[in-house]
């Protein structure tokens, strides 16, 4: 029979090659759907691995949707690798878009550019606040990170229809839910006409460095890991968990209210009830198929997204529903996490009777 | 007064889907494993146990496809985390995760069907007492089972062989192991147990609670449901009085909006949400009481020595 052994030392070689693996997996999964949904699965797979890259403007919408799974995975990755479980980011992501739109909302006519920069501020300072809720009352209270940050989703999107349904209402809006366009010094420099891409992009892969350089290049990045792996030697050395703890909420929730700032003041240019997209849930995935290292985090941002616009093509051209995109995330994250098992284990034939 | 009787009666049935999920939830707690995808079982279930009363007319295979549907992603989540050793946490998220995704996938066809007649349900002459009556004797069956279901519990955590051994393999895993008792495999049956549970909230909540299925329609009540475990203290009695005292929470919105009350109608959906939070802060407010009552191994990963 089948035995997993123990490896002596994790395998450098299965750490990179479990999400492919996984990948593998996911797509040899989503054949057998296609199938069993009577459609045709290379056309299927088209929609989600071809599509998406064939032309610039393709590529440029594949940019527009890693750049905020990029941004809050970041956050996520320096979170997780404290190990401090925030899964509330689509909430921190809501709440700074709001704070965001707030912003935005005070501009006018005679505004100066810089209002953009007001707007992206106001929208970490928003997703800050939010995580600092959870962070307080885990300091305080002891109360369970997992739980509150998540509940805290739920009240985030009721703030959201708060405003949109009522006090921040375009009266000229129809009596749609949604407030008036941003006035144009809000929105976000795009990086060349034809596309969508703006300098969030930019942003994104210049947080991911910063990240490299906190995690694996400073003092405090270093001791804002031990805590994770090693509680009883961080407290030797002096490290303190209350800091670890909030510095990791603090960033995280900065990151995922700075893409809410970038998605609000960017594609979206409006604050609407559709701003949650799950991309703070996504996110989570991105974070660990990326290993919670920047490099991969790279990698697996581009890789959702290409989940995302291929749900998209699929229902518009394949009839297929667009939550297809949640079945192949849920999909990735589990084999994911089946590989894995392979990093410390290694599979054995054994015969029985031994 | 009647508006209070129904308040009543609607209490209690939103009470009883908290307290089917956070009972399934305790077993497999209670041997040590925290199971996070609530959430995805509960509207896997919901969309299973609908679609099964719309094609068969049955309630009663209804919540048994429910229940299946719990059981099989439970068994899922199960042979990763007790045989595979992942982690608990990240596992239960991508149940919850993909449990989201799957039921709004599979469900996309049911979003404009409609149920057969519901039976409505009352307890000869009892339910002809005056406000009594409608506050609590005009209830679906599984309202009065699941109080029924706690005493079950309790006689089994504290009063069976079975029930002791599962709360030792939750306690202590080596210990019971070195006695001889397969703690994987107990483990991995809590596991169902608490899926299949799950599961059965998941059915009642679109067959009987709201008997229609709308994408999301859980909203939360998994992880509310997974709040209760700590705010009870991992003691059955003490869920179905937390699971009454949310579902009252969770109706009062509706009563203060009939009176007229001028809040946001937002705010008031927002309640029973940041009640949960209010709660679970307080509870957790002394760790030691944390730590006496949970199970020792809880979230904990048991690999037998080879």
């Amino acid at each position: 029979m089948l035995k997993f052994e123990l490896r002596p030392q994790d395998s450098k070689f299965w750490r990179l090659a479990s999400p492919l693996l996984a990948l593998v997996i996911t797509v040899v999964l989503g054949i057998g759907l296609f199938v069993l949904l009577g459609k045709d699965p290379v056309r299927g797979l088209q929609m989600f691995f071809w599509e998406p890259l064939k032309s610039a403007y393709a590529l440029g919408e594949l940019m527009v949707k890693a750049t905020p799974l990029l941004v809050i995975a970041l956050g996520l990755a320096v979170c997780y690798r404290s190990n401090v479980w925030n899964i509330g980011a689509e909430g921190q992501f809501v709440i700074g878009a709001v704070a965001a739109s707030g912003v935005a909302l005070l501009a006018d006519k005679e505004s100066g550019r810089w209002f953009v920069l007001a707007v992206l501020l106001a929208g970490v300072a928003g997703g800050m606040f939010w995580a600092s809720i959870t962070a307080w009352l885990k300091d305080k209270f002891h109360a369970n990170e997992i739980l509150v940050s998540l509940m805290l989703v739920y009240v985030a999107d009721m703030v959201l229809g708060y405003l949109v349904y009522g006090p921040w209402k375009d009266p000229a809006g129809y009596n749609f839910p949604q407030t008036k366009n941003f006035e144009a010094v809000t929105q976000i420099p795009r990086l060349m006409t034809g596309s969508r891409v703006s300098v969030g992009l930019i942003l994104a892969l210049l947080g991911a460095v910063a990240v490299w350089i906190f995690l694996f290049r400073t003092r405090a990045g270093f001791a804002q890991q031990v805590g994770g792996l090693a509680p009883a030697a961080a407290r030797f050395a002096g490290f303190s968990s209350r800091k670890a703890l909030w510095t990791a909420l603090l960033v995280s929730g900065g990151a995922a209210g700075l893409a809410g700032a970038l998605e609000v003041a960017g594609p979206l240019g409006q604050l609407t009830p559709y701003v949650p997209a799950g991309y703070g849930f996504a996110a989570i995935i991105v974070a660990f198929v990326g290993r919670l290292h920047p490099v991969g985090m790279v990698f697996s941002a581009v890789l959702m997204s290409m989940f995302y616009i291929g749900g998209e093509l699929a229902q518009s051209r394949m009839g297929l529903p667009k939550s297809i995109t949640g079945v192949f995330q849920g999909l990735l994250l589990f084999s994911l996490l089946a590989c894995d098992t392979l990093v410390a284990y290694r599979l054995r034939w054994q015969s029985r009777g031994v | 007064m009647e508006s209070y009787a129904l308040l009543m009666a609607a209490t209690l049935n939103a009470g009883t889907v908290l307290a089917i999920a956070a009972l399934g939830l305790l077993i497999n707690e209670k041997a040590g494993v925290v199971n996070l995808g609530a959430e995805g079982m509960m509207l896997c279930a919901a969309i299973a146990g609908f679609a099964a009363v719309v094609h068969t007319g049955s309630d009663g295979l209804g919540f048994l496809a429910g229940m299946a549907a719990g059981a099989v992603l439970a068994a899922i989540f199960g042979l990763l985390v007790i045989y595979l050793g992942t982690n608990q946490y990240a596992t239960g998220l991508a149940l919850s995760l993909f449990g989201v995704g799957f039921s709004a996938f599979v469900g996309i066809g049911y979003v404009q069907e409609k149920l057969p007649q519901r039976p409505s349900f009352e307890i000869p002459f009892l339910a002809d007492i005056p406000l009594a009556g409608a506050a609590f004797f005009k209830q679906h069956p599984l309202v009065y089972g699941v109080i029924a279901f706690v005493f079950g519990l309790m006689w089994f955590f504290y009063k069976t062989r079975t029930g002791l051994v599962l709360r030792s393999v939750g306690e202590s895993p080596q210990s019971a192991h070195a006695l001889g008792y397969p703690v994987r495999r107990i483990r991995f049956f809590a596991v169902i147990a608490g899926g299949a549970l799950c599961g059965l909230a998941g059915a009642y909540i679109s067959i009987a609670y709201t008997p229609l299925w709308v994408e999301g329609m859980v909203a939360g009540k998994g992880w509310i449901a997974l709040a209760l475990t700590t705010f009870a203290t991992w003691r059955p009695a003490r869920i179905l009085l937390g699971a009454y005292l949310f579902g009252g929470v969770t109706m009062l919105q509706f009563h203060l909006q009939g009176l007229g009350v001028q809040v946001p109608s937002q705010l008031l959906t927002a309640l029973p949400y940041v009640a949960t939070i209010v709660v679970l802060a307080l509870i957790s407010r002394n760790p030691a009481w944390i730590r006496i009552n949970m199970p020792a191994s809880l979230g904990k990963p048991f690999h037998p020595g080879s």
